[in-house]
């Protein structure tokens, strides 16, 4: 692939395009590793990066030190180990049964399914602490619900599209529950708050098996 | 220790500061005062140090009483002719507050977000570095109620050299804003529409956005989803209706409507001071030197 392409965001942040999530995630490894002075956040999406940037003084050294990076090889600096998180889940979700319909799958189809391919903290959005999980077994791709619930509880973990994902609060929700988890996703007074960030790998088991 | 006891919050009082920059990967906004600029004069005002918390008062309506000390304030933003103990005395002046004089805003008649900085600063405990609170997830201290005692902090060394500031009153004439192109400015058939439209701001806008009326910007492959990516204060996002969102303070860390432009820095100060019904004008900025020119309403 050609290098990354840079955009203006405001003048206060630059986009980089990434062509895929695995390209996000070698990017915002690179990135991360390279400290660029001036840089206020790194900010991974589904097909970009988004840097922002301490002040509008800072886009045009920025974009310049972007390109003295080599963001082509970044895809081999983004194969450094990730650090992994074991999540233990309850596979009792509300929807299990409808999902293992629609996937044409058994229920414990789904959950061998949701187990045995690893998953990749993509990018966050929605509320603090949530993660997009990406890579995990394609088969899994099912909508959203129609109906979208008002309450869905701290620590369901649910599909949709191409994404798992786990609540980290009661909120409204329209993805589809397939069980729970007692891991804290979320907890402000921790020195790390979020549990997942990108990049990392994250494990589903079932509770009770080994 | 000195306190300020909310006697009432108007419509909305919060407790806001520079915000908690870096953590949107994470999930976290950076929140922070919608009109930092005069967040930050009422701070200089005082002789605060950049990084002490104000109150941000919606559309005035709040009183606070003093207790255990005097101490200087100011209230900057929207004009909402504060007083004490009914006596008004104007905004961007410091006054000196004795115990158990009571402090009240009426509500402005122009602009939306008023400042109120004491001398020492609002020292409710900081969540993650900030005393910001960020209303779309809650994070940081709860919107003020009567009856809170909030505490302020210890001052810094500076006194204040000032007595007050000269700042143009907040207008209600169109406010013009510069927007810098893209990044998604081709999905739409006619990303000029957004230069070209006359915008109404809407009521159903807040912190987190600012929600403009006007001709349906239309897009170029409507039955196309962009992928989710990384937002800022001042992007102008374009819901599938047409009807544009420029992102606040409080805004989603990330998105999946495209941007049709971003709102250059130094202006989206003057957008948190519009009311619901004020026209906005949006006008291309293409030349990345915007920040040079001095800020206006």
């Amino acid at each position: 692939m050609g290098a990354p392409r840079i955009r203006d965001y405001g003048d206060r942040a630059l986009l980089i395009e990434c062509g895929d999530i695995e390209g996000v995630l070698a990017l915002a490894a690179t990135l991360r590793q390279a400290r660029l002075p001036g840089v206020s956040d790194i900010v991974p999406g589904a097909r970009t990066v988004l840097l922002h940037l301490d002040a509008v003084t800072d886009r045009a050294q920025a974009r310049s030190e972007l390109e003295t990076l080599d963001l082509n090889r970044a895809a081999t600096a983004g194969d450094a180990e990730p650090v992994e998180v074991v999540i233990e889940v309850v596979y009792d979700g509300e929807d299990l049964a409808e999902v293992a319909r629609r996937l044409n799958m058994g229920a414990d189809d789904v959950v061998a399914a949701h187990t045995d391919t690893p998953w990749r903290v993509g990018f966050g959005g929605f509320a603090p602490g949530f993660a997009y999980l990406v890579g995990g077994d394609t088969r899994l791709a099912v909508p959203r619900r129609a109906e979208p619930r008002t309450r869905v509880p701290a620590g369901a973990v649910a599909l949709a599209g191409e994404f798992s994902g786990i609540y980290p609060r009661d909120s409204p929700g329209g993805w589809q529950i397939i069980g729970r988890t007692d891991a804290v996703l979320w907890d402000a007074d921790r020195p790390q708050p979020a549990l997942l960030a990108p990049g990392m790998r994250v494990r589903f088991r079932a509770a009770g098996t080994p | 220790m000195i306190t300020l006891e909310v006697l009432d919050p108007g419509p909305l009082a919060v407790v806001e500061d520079l915000g908690r920059p870096g953590l949107a990967h994470v999930g976290v906004t950076p929140s922070g005062a919608a009109d930092r600029r005069s967040h930050a004069l009422a701070n200089r005002l005082v002789a605060n140090p950049e990084d002490r918390a104000t109150v941000e008062i919606t559309l005035g309506g709040f009183r606070a009483r003093i207790h255990g000390g005097t101490v200087e304030v100011v209230v900057t933003g929207a004009d909402a002719t504060p007083a004490v103990d009914g006596i008004p005395f104007g905004v961007n002046s410091v006054r000196r507050l004795l115990p158990g004089q009571a402090l009240s805003l009426a509500t402005p008649a122009t602009g939306l977000r008023s400042y109120l900085a004491v001398r020492g600063g609002i020292d409710v405990p900081a969540v993650l570095g900030s005393r910001s609170y960020d209303t779309l997830s809650g994070i940081g201290p709860p919107p003020l109620r009567t009856g809170d005692r909030i505490p302020v902090g210890a001052p810094g060394r500076g006194h204040p050299r000032l007595d007050g500031a000269p700042v143009a009153p907040i207008g209600t004439a169109a406010l013009e804003v510069r927007v810098t192109p893209g990044p998604r400015d081709d999905w739409f058939v006619d990303p000029d529409a957004l230069v070209h439209t006359r915008w109404v701001t809407s009521e159903r806008s807040d912190r987190v956005g600012i929600r403009l009326a006007g001709a349906p910007l239309r897009q170029r492959w409507p039955e196309r989803q962009l992928p989710s990516e990384g937002a800022a204060r001042g992007a102008i996002q374009v819901p599938p209706g047409g009807q544009p969102v420029i992102l606040g303070p409080d805004h989603p860390v990330t998105g999946g409507y495209p941007v049709i432009g971003v709102v250059v820095d130094a202006d989206t100060d003057a957008l948190a001071q519009l009311r619901p019904g004020r026209v906005v004008r949006l006008r291309w900025c293409r030349t990345g030197i915007a920040a040079a020119r001095p800020p206006y309403w």
